[in-house]
């Protein structure tokens, strides 16, 4: 691209997020760091940011990792399914893919976890038409269960959309090319469909794996305060321990494991993750 | 035959995600006719909530608060993100990756250690309230600007700009009536964005805002264990009837054609 006058004297335009980016991104992950990097005695110490590896925190960690590996998981198992039925019915054109995957955002998100566990508690509304059905009760409430259909719930159409728009892309001529030379549906799913859908399924992960591995309410309600995923740890470091450099170092080890897993996912290719959602 | 069985598979797929999708939903406007305080008990149809919902005090506030904080938070947005986008791509290659790095931490980081951080960084120079969740808000909304002006800057056809400028348009007119008319629909896309994402927030909003400042979010955290208020499934879902019907209006108006500013250097 050609860099006239005009365009450098355009670099200006960006010096109010300039300014932005330092004072809020850069200084306070200088502060966490700050607090993390602060022992017991007020120097310099690693105790914090190992914390990680007490026994405690270790489980409540590998417990994360278990819940965001099986939401992702379960998130994709869902979509492609739904992505190629939206696909088969031609449903997807009119908007009508964004319009049920949206929608459902703008109901509170607490309240529908909430809602998620009145229908699971043990005489709840699932266990109430089982039981019409003349089946046995599901023992759902306060398990890892319950706590993976919440985060499954909150963080499907994250997986659908992207998976969707790259799928919307795909040259109709090339499945139909690939149909006349004899192919059969499911290899015109491994063949073509899935692989130019790749793009979109990163950035699914992307957006599911981070936010299931972190969160604390959908564990805090529908885990009944038991089951602690690593995100109801450091709430509590800050709100009820009030010790702040452990929760801080605890929060950047989180930090650290969260960019090094997604560095391996993706690199650095998250753009047109906000135009993916609308 | 065969087509038909595939037809009716995919219905049926659509239809249980549908499902999936709904189910809470529908429990809580149930809620909101229910006329017993209790949520597991059925005691008849009422309108009640709805009535109690507009003398609440408290929920009205927080209402106030969170439309307030979603709207100043998205304006200033959009405003930083389209001016600091344009100034982006502008940039040498290897400054435009360092910022666009930066651009992606609010976005891939755990909200939990992004609200931490700036907790943190707050309680040193301004009082928790609505100040801080308001710098807080406006943060992690700039990045969904940027990503959703980005690629309509991209293929922003630069040459109609300086046509307008040879044709004796100052810089201001031009910007106005030549780049801001191809960058609208990444623009509004932005805001809106913004917009939703303040509104959703929970977790942000949590550990920036202090004692005495509620959104509906934190509102409604601090209820868990007391109960719900049965007003704050009516106000839920009069929000969520109301975003319905803008939804269905947007996608099913018929659409206007969209200026794409070539036509305005035509006219200059």
């Amino acid at each position: 691209m050609k860099k006239g006058s005009a365009v450098k004297s355009r670099v200006w335009l960006s010096s109010p997020y300039i300014v932005w980016i330092i004072g809020f991104t850069v200084i306070p992950l200088g502060v966490i760091f700050k607090y993390a990097l602060t022992g017991r005695e007020g120097g310099f110490s690693l105790e914090y940011i190992s914390a990680i590896f007490d026994p405690i925190h270790l489980k409540a960690m590998v417990f994360s990792l278990e819940i965001a590996l099986g939401c992702t998981l379960f998130c994709i198992l869902l979509s492609y399914p739904l992505v190629l039925a939206l696909k088969h019915l031609n449903l997807g054109k009119q908007g009508f893919t964004m319009f049920i995957l949206i929608l459902p955002m703008w109901m509170n998100f607490i309240l529908r976890i909430l809602a998620w566990q009145m229908i699971l508690s043990n005489n709840g509304i699932l266990n109430l038409l089982l039981a019409k059905l003349g089946m046995e009760p599901l023992q759902l409430a306060n398990t890892g269960a319950a706590i993976m259909i919440g985060v499954v719930y909150d963080y499907l159409p994250y997986m659908v959309l992207p998976i969707f728009n790259a799928v919307a892309e795909i040259d109709e001529d090339i499945i139909e090319a690939a149909k006349d030379l004899g192919a059969n549906g499911f290899t015109v799913f491994r063949k073509i469909i899935f692989p130019l859908s790749v793009p979109g399924l990163l950035s699914g992960i992307v957006m599911v794996f981070v936010p299931s591995m972190t969160s604390f309410v959908i564990s805090d309600i529908l885990g009944g305060g038991k089951l602690q995923l690593i995100g109801n740890i450091i709430e509590q470091e800050f709100t009820k321990s009030a010790n702040w450099n452990l929760g801080s170092g605890l929060s950047v080890s989180l930090m650290i494991f969260v960019l090094i897993s997604m560095a391996f996912t993706t690199k650095n290719e998250v753009e047109g993750k906000g135009s993916a959602i609308w | 035959m065969v087509e038909r069985l595939k037809n009716l598979c995919s219905r049926c797929y659509i239809g249980l995600i549908i499902l999936f999708l709904y189910a809470p939903i529908l429990v809580l406007v149930m809620l909101s006719f229910n006329n017993s305080r209790s949520r597991v008990t059925w005691g008849g149809f009422t309108f009640d909530w709805y009535q109690k919902l507009f003398s609440n005090g408290q929920i009205m506030e927080a209402l106030v608060t969170t439309l307030t904080l979603a709207f100043t938070s998205a304006l200033l947005a959009t405003l930083i993100g389209v001016l600091g986008a344009l100034g982006i791509h502008a940039m040498r290659q290897k400054n435009y990756q360092i910022v666009m790095i930066f651009t992606n931490i609010p976005l891939l980081n755990a909200d939990i250690v992004t609200g931490i951080a700036l907790m943190l960084w707050f309680v040193h120079f301004i009082p928790l309230g609505f100040g801080s969740v308001l710098l807080a808000h406006i943060t992690f909304n700039i990045p969904y600007v940027i990503l959703s002006v980005m690629p309509k800057i991209r293929q922003m056809n630069v040459s109609l700009y300086e046509a307008a400028r040879d044709l004796g348009a100052n810089a201001l007119y031009a910007f106005f009536r030549v780049i801001l008319p191809q960058l609208a629909s990444g623009i509004l896309a932005g805001f809106f964005m913004a917009f939703t994402m303040s509104m959703d927030d929970f977790v942000i909003t949590y550990f920036t805002k202090g004692a005495g400042v509620n959104t509906l979010s934190t509102m409604i955290y601090g209820e868990i264990r007391k109960g719900i208020k049965p007003e704050m499934y009516a106000l839920s879902t009069i929000i969520f009837v109301f975003v319905f019907l803008i939804l269905l209006a947007a996608n099913y108006w018929p659409q206007k054609r969209k200026s794409d500013g070539a036509h305005v250097v035509e006219n200059l």
